[in-house]
C-alpha cells in the first residue's frame, strides 16, 4: 500500500503529463498559453511537495522560480505577444490530431519502458518521476514538430524545459546555481524566440513556419 | 429461507432501477428546463409519456420484417438484464457472479446492434443515416470503454463489480491519477452513449444532427414505448456504473440487515440524484458538436483512458 505522500507526488507528476496532453490537443492558442501555465503551476506543486518530502529546503527556491518565471512572467508575456501580433483568436491547423495523439501516447510507452529496467538502488519515486518527466520531453518535442505556428512551438520548447525540471527534482536535487542558470537560459531563451518571431512577422507577414519552407524554395506545392 | 431472502434483494435491485429510471429522465428534463428559465414538464411526466404511448396503437410500415417488431423488446430486455447486473444498493447479492464488466460492455453492444439493425430495417433515409452515426460513435466509444476497464481492473485485480465496489470500500485506493482520468474517460463515454449534447441532442428532430432520435424515428406505439424505457434505464446504468466504480460509499455489503440495506438504498438515490442534476448542467455549458468532430471528443476520453493504463504500469513498479 503506497503511502500518502507518494500518491500526492504521484497525483501533480501525472496532473503534468495530462496537461502535456491537453496541450497537444488544444488548438485555441489562448487556451494553449493558458494550459501551459497552469502545467507550470502543476510542476511547481510538485517541487514543492518534494522539498518537502525529500526534506530539501532549497527545492521551494526552484519552485517559486518555475511558479513566477514559467506560471505567470512567460504566460503573460505571451499572452501580450499573441495580442500584439492579432492572432489571439486563430485557432491552428494541429497537424493530424488523431495520430499525434497515438504518437504521443506511443512516446509515454516508450518512456515508460525505458524507465523500467532501472531497478537497483532506485526508490518507486524516483524512478516514476523520472519516466513522466522523459514522457513530457518527448511530449514537448512532438508538439514542437507538429505545430506550425512560432507561438506554440515555443510553449512546446518551454513545456519541454518543465519535464527537464521534473527530472532533476526528482533525482534527490539539483544544485541551486545550475537551477538558476537554467531558468535565466530560459528566459533568455525565450526573449530571442520573442524577437524572433516579430523579425518573421516582419518579414513574412505570418507566424506560420509554413512560410519559410516556402522562402527556402522547399514544398511549392502545398501552398 | 435465506436463498428466497437473496432472491428477494436481487428482485428488489432489478425492480428498482426499472422504476427510477423514467423519474431519472424527468429530473434531467426538469433541471435542464429550470435552467433555460423555463418551466419544464413535471417530474413524472416521462410515466405519463410511457403510459401515453402503451395505450396507443403501433403503426408499422409495410416493408417491416419480424426484425423491425422484435427489436424493441429484446433491446428493452438486454438493457434491463444490464441494468440489473450493476450494483446499485448492495454488493455481493445472489446473481453478482455474473455482474462482469466486460458482460456488461457486452450486453449494451447487442442492444446497439439490434437497435442499428432495426434502423436499417424499413430502408428510410432518416433510419440508415442514424444507424451509419451511431455505428461511427460506438467504433471510437468501446475502445475507450474496454480500456477504463482495464484501469479498473488492474487497481482491483478483477472485473467482477461487486468484488471491486467491496474492494474499493474496504481498502479505499487513494490518490490515483488512473481513476481520476478512467473515470473522465468514463463520463465522456456515457454521454456519448447515451446521446447527450455535445455528441446528440436528445430533444431534437433536427434531422442533420439527430443520431438517437433517427434510428427510432420510424417506430410509434407500444414499441417507441419500449425504446425509450430501454434509453431511459440506460442513462440509469451509466449512473449506477459511475456510482458504483467510484462513490462505492454507503453501499450494503457483508451486513445486510434492515438498517444497512436502507442506508444502501438512500444513498443510492442520492448519488443517482446527483449525477441527474450534474448531467444537465453540464449539457448546459457546451455547445452540440459537428458530426466530423467526433472522434476528436472520444479520441480524448481514448486518450485519458490508454493513459490511464499506463501510468498504473509505472506505479505499480513491476
Amino acid at each position: 500500500m503506497p503511502s500518502l505522500s507518494f500518491d500526492i507526488a504521484h497525483l501533480l507528476a501525472g496532473s503534468m503529463l495530462v496537461l502535456s496532453f491537453v496541450l497537444l490537443y488544444q488548438d485555441r492558442i489562448t487556451a494553449v498559453l493558458n494550459v501551459f501555465a497552469l502545467q507550470a503551476i502543476a510542476l511547481a506543486l510538485s517541487v514543492a511537495w518534494q522539498a518537502i518530502a525529500q526534506d530539501a529546503p532549497h527545492l521551494l527556491v526552484t519552485a517559486v522560480v518555475a511558479l513566477v518565471v514559467k506560471g505567470f512572467i512567460v504566460p503573460t508575456a505571451l499572452h501580450r505577444i499573441v495580442r500584439r501580433l492579432k492572432i489571439h483568436r486563430e485557432i491552428e491547423q494541429v497537424i493530424g490530431g488523431g495520430p499525434t495523439m497515438l504518437t504521443g501516447l506511443g512516446l509515454v510507452a516508450l518512456s515508460i519502458l525505458l524507465v523500467e529496467p532501472v531497478k537497483e538502488g532506485v526508490n518507486v519515486l524516483t524512478r516514476e518521476d523520472l519516466a513522466f518527466a522523459l514522457a513530457v520531453i518527448l511530449l514537448g518535442l512532438l508538439m514542437m514538430i507538429t505545430r506550425r505556428n512560432a507561438v506554440t512551438q515555443i510553449v512546446g520548447f518551454m513545456s519541454l524545459e518543465n519535464g527537464l525540471v521534473l527530472a532533476a527534482t526528482g533525482a534527490k536535487g539539483m544544485p541551486l546555481v545550475v537551477e538558476f542558470s537554467v531558468a535565466f537560459s530560459i528566459l533568455i531563451a525565450f526573449i530571442v524566440f520573442g524577437v524572433f518571431i516579430f523579425r518573421i512577422r516582419e518579414r513574412f507577414d505570418t507566424v506560420d513556419v509554413g512560410a519559410l519552407d516556402r522562402f527556402r524554395g522547399e514544398r511549392r506545392d502545398s501552398q | 429461507m435465506a436463498l428466497m431472502r437473496d432472491l428477494g434483494l436481487q428482485f428488489v435491485q432489478m425492480f428498482l432501477v426499472v422504476t427510477i429510471a423514467p423519474l431519472v429522465l424527468g429530473v434531467t428534463r426538469k433541471v435542464k428546463a429550470r435552467l433555460l428559465r423555463r418551466v419544464g414538464p413535471q417530474l413524472l411526466q416521462p410515466y405519463r409519456d410511457l403510459w401515453k404511448l402503451m395505450h396507443k396503437e403501433a403503426v408499422i410500415a409495410t416493408n417491416a420484417s419480424w426484425l423491425y417488431r422484435v427489436a424493441p423488446y429484446t433491446i428493452f430486455a438486454v438493457t434491463w438484464v444490464a441494468a440489473a447486473l450493476v450494483p446499485t444498493y448492495a454488493t455481493g447479492l445472489l446473481f453478482s457472479w455474473s455482474a462482469d464488466l466486460i458482460a456488461i460492455v457486452a450486453l449494451l453492444g447487442t442492444a446497439r446492434f439490434t437497435l442499428a439493425l432495426a434502423g436499417l430495417d424499413v430502408g428510410t433515409a432518416f433510419g440508415g443515416i442514424g444507424s451509419s452515426r451511431e455505428m461511427m460513435i460506438a467504433s471510437l466509444a468501446e475502445p475507450a470503454m474496454l480500456l477504463i476497464v482495464f484501469t479498473v481492473a488492474l487497481v482491483a485485480g478483477t472485473t467482477q463489480l461487486s468484488t471491486i465496489a467491496d474492494i474499493f470500500i474496504s481498502a479505499p485506493p487513494g490518490l490515483r491519477v488512473s481513476l481520476g482520468l478512467a473515470l473522465f474517460a468514463l463520463m465522456f463515454v456515457g454521454i456519448a452513449e447515451n446521446a447527450r449534447i455535445p455528441i446528440d441532442n436528445p430533444a431534437t428532430h433536427l434531422e442533420l444532427t439527430m443520431v438517437h432520435e433517427a434510428m427510432v424515428l420510424e417506430y410509434s406505439g407500444r414499441h417507441l414505448a419500449m425504446i425509450e424505457a430501454a434509453a431511459a434505464l440506460k442513462l440509469v446504468l451509466y449512473f449506477s456504473l459511475i456510482a458504483c466504480l467510484f462513490l462505492p460509499y454507503g453501499m450494503a455489503t457483508i451486513d445486510k440487515g434492515e438498517a444497512a440495506l436502507v442506508v444502501g438504498i438512500v444513498s443510492y438515490l442520492a448519488k443517482i440524484l446527483v449525477l441527474a442534476v450534474l448531467l444537465p448542467i453540464g449539457e448546459m455549458s457546451v455547445a452540440k458538436m459537428r458530426v466530423f468532430r467526433y472522434p476528436a471528443f472520444l479520441g480524448g476520453a481514448f486518450a485519458a483512458a490508454a493513459l490511464a493504463v499506463f501510468l498504473l504500469f509505472v506505479s505499480r513498479g513491476f
